[in-house]
């Protein structure tokens, strides 16, 4: 045997699970796979009858996705000056001109704000509230997380008609602030239970040689509980921006222009042009990304829960 | 490089009392050495100076000021964890640089180095300063502790067992060290150990704490040779000091219920007989297990005693301990 500990798998028993890790990786990937090359097909590809596998790519979809277009007559089309830019020249083969950019763009960004936005402030608040549960004495502490626990009980959904009554009276309908409030409110209760089990586990002793070191409670929070409690804040803000990102129905219901996000915009696109299924799975991998790329981000975090165990126990 | 004085403090959790009604005196210089088992309150009390505990009742004075309305920060001391407590996310470097980059000191970097340096090679372990503090062994740990508080010049160092991890030699090597520091420095010193060594050579004076109340405060000598009960006797001394029947060897004092016998004082040779029992030789000592009327003796002999067990030794107290059937040291009448 080589220098491994007793509790660390074998050879073997690493080779098969990889195995079965990647098998199953394979399976649900072919649907996201899918999507991708639906984004670069041409519509007839997309819906032709076998499904074509190898086909030919083209960036039609997402041309299709970020511009609106309008049919021109053959001789306008001839008269034009030549096409600038691939983008141009694919749209003038269907007849058509580019007239302006779509909408997708500012949807896009309406995600990027409202999602992250929420995610912070839903992070921030609760790890700061996480932290007054786990070290002061509050009177009531525990009916209180109850009933922070308790407001993720029933499906937010069920009252969304209050929701966008109040939200109307209050100005907040179709604003970025509004969304931002809505979803904090929503991840709040998750992110306060996550992270005071996390902080939890971070010992005091910490804190209070801090204390001692000639440090505040607030730096000692700072400088000792944060850079542990990194992991914990780390799944948190994922599963806070997860649930704000792909959140659809009060996205519908309380955003139509101004502050609308992108999954209620994605399904528009496909009436825009007919059955422009191209460009849907253009948005739909585009929207994809910013999840995907947050998290691999924090995969370092995330692996290194392992800071513990400089505490004689 | 302070005075601190306990006055009648009190700390309970919940019912238990953990310090109860605690008064002392620290002189400034002092290597003061709280004894007692487990759960005497020993940690609770370097908490309660140290500002991790609010004590119920009672005050804390450092050179003269109250200082229960104090941050542990403001208080200027220092505390080696009995749990060593580095943070598991700073290298060694980073966990002795700490306290010297805190807002209160803010220490440039360069002198930072130079000291931790300075530290780290005392305690011996300058050639781990590039690991995580997770990546130690138990004594590594326990020493960058004391190296956390040494880097400082507190006006009061608070040590939990700081020794306790180490080996043979690198404790009496650390023993001296710490010693050498405190006396170069002057620094006023509350230390915790249950090594007797560690007591009686490092301590300027030792407080007994029995579940919570100090019973006895004096020199490491006061403490061994004139014990006010059996309590502070046990205590101290290797082996044990022996608690038999105080008429065992025929006249006792008045009021007297047990008789204390440390090895220094059994004579052996006239007396009363006794049977040997077990033989213990301990390299530098040997243990000699006797058997009198059924009561079991411990004792000292020389180190390369012919003596067998089952052979017969007569022994008989000299200038012994008298104790009363609470436990409270009773005048030897002589
Ligand atoms: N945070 C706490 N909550 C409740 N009880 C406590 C707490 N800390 C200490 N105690 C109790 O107070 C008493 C004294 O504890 P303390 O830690 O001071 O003992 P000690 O003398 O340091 O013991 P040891 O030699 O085992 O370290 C014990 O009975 C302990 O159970
Ligand atoms: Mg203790």
């Amino acid at each position: 045997m080589s220098a491994h500990s007793i509790t660390e798998p074998s050879a073997t028993t690493k080779w098969i699970s990889g195995g079965l890790v990647v098998a199953y990786a394979v399976v649900t990937l072919i649907p996201l796979l899918w999507i991708v090359a639906t984004g670069f097909k041409t519509p007839a590809d997309a819906i032709s009858y076998p499904p074509k596998v190898v086909f030919d790519p083209t960036i039609e979809g997402y041309v299709n996705l970020f511009t609106t277009r309008t049919r021109v007559t053959p001789e306008q089309l001839e008269s034009l000056p030549p096409p600038e830019g691939i983008a141009e020249e694919i749209v003038r083969s269907y007849g058509m001109v580019i007239a302006g950019p779509s909408r997708f763009g500012e949807r896009f960004m309406n995600s990027v704000v409202i999602g992250f936005g929420s995610t912070f402030l839903s992070v921030f608040l609760g790890t700061l509230a996480a932290y007054a549960f786990s070290r002061f004495k509050i009177p009531l502490s525990d009916d209180l997380l109850f009933f922070i626990l308790s407001t993720r009980m029933m499906p937010p959904i069920a009252v969304a008609i209050p929701i966008f009554l109040m939200y109307r009276q209050l100005g907040l309908s179709d604003t970025h602030l509004g969304m931002i409030l809505l979803y904090t409110a929503v991840n709040i209760s998750l992110a306060v239970w996550l992270l005071k089990g996390f902080i939890d586990e971070i010992p005091r002793e910490y804190e209070e040689a801090a204390l001692i070191d000639g440090y505040t409670r607030f730096q000692a929070f700072y400088k000792v509980v944060l850079p542990q409690a990194a992991t914990g804040i780390a799944s948190t803000a994922i599963f806070c921006l997860i649930f704000a990102w792909n959140e659809y129905a009060f996205a519908v219901l309380l955003t139509s222009g101004t502050a609308q996000t992108a999954p209620p915009f994605i399904p528009t696109i496909i009436g825009v042009g007919g059955q422009d299924w191209p460009a849907v799975a253009a948005g739909a991998t585009l929207f994809l990304l910013p999840v995907l790329i947050f998290t691999v981000l924090l995969r370092k975090h995330l692996l290194r829960g392992i800071t513990f165990g400089a505490v004689r126990k | 490089m302070a005075e601190v004085v306990l006055r009648n403090l009190t700390k309970r959790f919940g019912k238990v009392p953990a310090v109860e009604d605690v008064s002392l005196g620290v002189p400034d210089g002092a290597f003061v050495v709280l004894l007692g088992p487990t759960g005497a309150g020993k940690t609770t009390t370097l908490r309660l100076v140290a500002g991790l505990e609010r004590p119920d009742a009672g005050d804390i004075l450092i050179d003269g000021r109250s200082v229960l309305g104090e941050m542990p920060a403001q208080r200027d001391v220092a505390m080696v964890f009995q749990q060593y407590s580095l943070y598991p996310h700073l290298t060694v470097r980073d966990n002795l640089a700490f306290p010297l980059r805190s807002p209160i000191l803010r220490w440039d970097e360069a002198a930072i180095e130079k000291r931790v340096r300075e530290v780290a090679e005392v305690l011996r372990i300058a050639h781990k300063l590039g690991n995580k503090a997770t990546q130690l062994s138990g004594g590594e740990m326990q020493r960058v502790s004391i190296g956390r508080a040494l880097v400082r010049r507190p006006r009061i160092y608070l040590m939990d067992e700081p020794l306790s991890s180490l080996d043979a030699k690198l404790r009496a090597e650390l023993r001296i060290e710490l010693k050498r520091i405190q006396q170069e420095l002057g620094a006023t010193l509350l230390y915790v150990t249950h090594d007797q060594i560690e007591a009686m050579t490092m301590a300027t004076h030792v407080g007994v704490l029995d579940r919570g109340r100090l019973v006895q405060f004096g020199t490491p000598r006061e403490i061994y040779e004139d014990p006010v009960s059996v309590y502070v006797a046990e205590r101290l001394g290797q082996p044990r000091i022996n608690t038999l029947p105080a008429d065992l060897f025929g006249t006792r004092p008045d009021g007297a219920a047990t008789i204390g016998l440390r090895p220094e004082h059994i004579r052996i040779g006239e007396g009363r007989e006794a049977r040997v029992g077990r033989i213990e030789r301990l390299g530098d000592q040997t243990r000699l297990h006797l058997t009198l009327d059924g009561h079991e003796i411990v004792t000292l002999t020389e180190v390369h005693t012919r003596l067998t067990p089952g052979d017969i030794v007569a022994i008989r107290p000299q200038a012994p301990l008298y104790f009363d059937a609470a436990g409270a040291r009773v005048p030897s009448g002589r």
